[in-house]
């Protein structure tokens, strides 16, 4: 009896075991690794590794002693024939724009340097006598760092561990949350509107119709991302369909500007995610029996009070499903605000992605990644206590 | 005893393969930027190459930055031996060893070159030209100097520019009087930066900003935009097809990709056989004939139609043109590119 249920169990187990190695290969590990980078700081340690230590003692208000600058000559000399100065040198201009100049100028004369070290270093580089240099290589005496943590918020981790916040002309990074979040928002709301009364019409529809009404539903769904980015662009530009028609009729002078703004990047998103508000909720509606509002209406209930109290609250976990869709696919949105929206439109995934390919500066590409996948989950809570028990379930 | 037996098998299966992956050399193979472009380079370098060594020369797109070439250092595979490059990436990876130290006597006389195609580590493969471009119909006045590009009284209406600001911000400096020699040295001090925002701050309004190349000439078409800077080639493309835009060639800036060699190719052979190829000057005549951009090798322009040397980044069109494999142009950007990529961002979303 035992036998044959650990036997069946182990049966279950092994079928969902693909599934499982999948998740953990290709969702866990991946974000594992982000939050990796986001957190890891190897270059200084490994790459400067003398001059880090003699910087410990160091209490960062005098220039450093002779010792130290003999280690960093040392440290210079190795890194510069073994090829790793420039990485190191990248890194630590992260945070003092001209460090990668200082030291690759150093390190390619590193070799020939001779005793007394500090006079030989500030006379080929009059900065090293400047201390923000020496305090930035202090700062980075650890493997692991929350720089790209705290700079993913607007902050400024400081030499000596304190924390302040970015001058303004770095802060880029909570407005674009801020407005990443308010796009998204925008979008689940305008597809509530717009898609609530088109489920409801197909799930109450003959069969044939809601066969075809369907159809129209997924057939754009079925559609490249790309391809309707690029299509809106054809019908929104100022030549475009939508202008010509409007000047056609008479209906405005100049032509609309549509497109390259916060309108265009609106329309285009929440045409791409309609569907995902439209299914979810189709599928929940399809389950509500008609009798339930007819009952409601012949004990008295008028129209508006039959949906309100009966109708619209069996709907909610269709709401809540299709809101939850339509909110987090629009957070990670990055090519159409690319192509329709204008400067102020981006979202932080365009962010993300400069980082992630163009700069290979993956410590703020993960903490970036780690701030958009923290705010979705703040929501998912927010979601399962809004959809209740009934609601669906993705865990 | 089955479980075992088929781990076994798949173990010796994937011993056996990775064993076959490193010992069986792969083909030659060349990264460039994919696209209309790359067919031009197949048609024109890549299979006449290959047909005259009797070897097959396999593709690979290169998407641009750095991602890419980072995940082979850490990753230790080669899959290419050749790649287009921008002279940021190459100087990155000349410095960091990932490409090789030319041997120039393996490709040709150094003094058949501009001087911009000759380096460490890359030999030039095309000379670009971002320049403003107009179309007549939009516009009465037409622009005659990169400061009537900032002048929205002059000619209103909206400009398309480059999302990026590389370049961008030169040409504001540029527009704002600064000479093209002086551009770093104004531009690396707090005052001299600020002026490059502000002159872009005095037109941010009229702003159109792009993100791929074909999006300039396009917009430049549909009457988006009155002018826009753009890739030369792009523009002539665009005329090709009957659209009568015109280039603006004053205070230009230039762009010369470059070829790199792999340090840890298999096919060093190949590649230095193919860089020599490729410096044929009616081959890359030939090239510039089909895709406007400009040649390394000086001989080339003997070979070039006058109709097209008269679109291209050469002679009297660059003779003011901003360079930017420049020493001081690639210092300063390596120096500052992340503070002033967040700058730029913050002041973009205002």
């Amino acid at each position: 009896m035992r036998r044959a249920d650990r036997l069946r169990k182990f049966r279950a187990y092994g079928l969902i075991a693909p599934l499982f190695l999948f998740l953990v290969a290709f969702f866990l590990v991946p974000i594992g690794f982000v939050l990796y980078f986001s957190i890891s700081n190897p270059e200084v340690v490994t790459m400067l590794p003398r001059v880090t230590e003699a910087l410990r003692a160091w209490d960062g208000q005098n220039l450093p002693d002779e010792a130290t600058f003999a280690a960093l000559a040392e440290d210079l000399k190795l890194g510069y024939a073994d090829r790793t100065l420039p990485k190191v040198s990248l890194r630590l201009n992260y945070e003092v724009s001209g460090f990668r100049s200082l030291l690759m100028r150093t390190g390619r004369k590193a070799k020939r340097m001779q005793a007394p070290f500090r006079e030989a270093m500030i006379a080929r580089d009059a900065r090293w006598s400047d201390l923000i240099y020496w305090r930035t290589l202090k700062g980075n005496d650890s493997a692991f760092t929350m720089h790209y943590l705290l700079q993913a918020i607007d902050l400024d981790l400081q030499w000596d561990g304190g924390i302040r916040r970015a001058p303004p002309e770095k802060q880029v990074y909570l407005d674009n949350l801020q407005r990443t979040l308010w796009i998204a928002l925008v979008v689940a709301l305008s597809c509530i509107v717009l898609g609530y009364p088109v489920a409801y019409m197909i799930a109450t529809a003959p069969r044939r119709l809601a066969k075809i009404l369907i159809l129209l539903v997924l057939l754009p769904f079925w559609t490249s991302l790309l391809v309707r980015t690029a299509a809106w662009v054809i019908v929104l530009q100022k030549a475009g369909i939508v202008n010509d028609v409007l000047l056609g009729l008479g209906l405005v002078e100049e032509p609309l500007a549509l497109i390259f703004n916060r309108t265009g990047v609106y329309i285009a998103m929440v045409h791409i995610l309609l569907p995902f508000m439209i299914l979810p909720h189709y599928s929940v509606m399809k389950g509500i029996p008609s009798d339930h509002v007819r009952a409601a209406t012949s004990l008295g209930a008028t129209p508006r009070a039959a949906f309100l109290s009966v109708y619209f609250p069996q709907t909610l976990p269709g709401l809540a499903a299709g809101c939850l869709l339509v909110y987090v696919i629009a957070l990670g949105f990055y090519i159409t605000p690319m192509l329709i929206g204008g400067g102020s439109d981006q979202m932080l995934a365009y962010l993300i992605a400069e980082y992630a390919t163009n700069t290979a500066n993956w410590g703020l590409a993960g903490a970036l990644a780690i701030l958009l996948l923290a705010c979705i989950g703040v929501l998912y809570p927010l979601y399962q206590r809004f959809a209740g028990a009934g609601g669906m379930k993705l865990g | 005893m089955t479980i075992k037996k088929y781990m076994t098998a798949a173990a010796v299966a994937i011993a056996a393969a990775a064993l076959a992956g490193s010992a069986l050399a792969r083909d030659f193979t060349i990264a460039s930027w994919g696209g209309g472009y790359q067919d031009s380079q197949r048609k024109n370098f890549f299979k006449p190459y290959g047909d005259s060594k009797g070897i097959r020369v396999l593709e690979d797109t290169y998407l641009g930055g750095w991602a890419q070439f980072k995940a082979m250092q850490e990753t230790g595979n080669r899959p290419w031996d050749v790649v287009q490059v921008e002279t940021s990436e190459l100087i990155r990876g000349c410095e960091e060893g990932l490409f090789v130290k030319l041997d120039w006597s393996r490709i040709g006389q150094k003094s058949d070159f501009i001087t911009p195609a000759v380096t460490e580590c890359g030999l030039g493969v095309a000379v670009v030209s971002q320049l403003v471009g107009y179309n007549p119909k939009n516009t009465k006045v037409q622009p005659t100097s990169i400061a009537d590009f900032f002048d929205l009284k002059k000619i209103p209406g909206k400009r398309g520019l480059r999302s990026d600001p590389k370049g961008t911000l030169e040409f504001a400096l540029m527009a704002d009087g600064v000479d093209v020699m002086d551009v770093y040295k104004v531009m690396s001090t707090k005052a001299g930066l600020d002026r490059a925002f502000a002159k872009l701050e005095s037109i941010k309004s009229s702003i159109q900003w792009w993100e791929a190349g074909a999006q300039a000439p396009e917009w430049l078409v549909s009457g988006d935009v009155v002018m826009s800077t753009a890739y030369n080639g792009r523009i002539s493309k665009a005329n090709k097809d009957g659209h009568g835009l015109k280039m603006l060639w004053q205070n230009n800036i230039l762009y010369v990709d470059k070829w790199a060699i792999f340090k840890d190719s298999a096919n060093v052979d190949a590649a230095y056989g193919y860089l020599k190829f490729f410096t044929d000057p009616k081959r890359e005549a030939a090239f510039t004939n089909d895709y406007t951009y400009g040649q390394p090798n000086k001989a080339a322009l003997n070979f070039i139609k006058p109709e097209v040397a008269a679109e291209l980044p050469a002679g009297k069109n660059i003779a003011d043109a901003l360079d930017t494999g420049r020493e001081d142009s690639v210092e300063f950007w390596l120096d500052n590119s992340d503070e002033i990529f967040e700058r730029w961002t913050a002041w973009k979303a205002k």
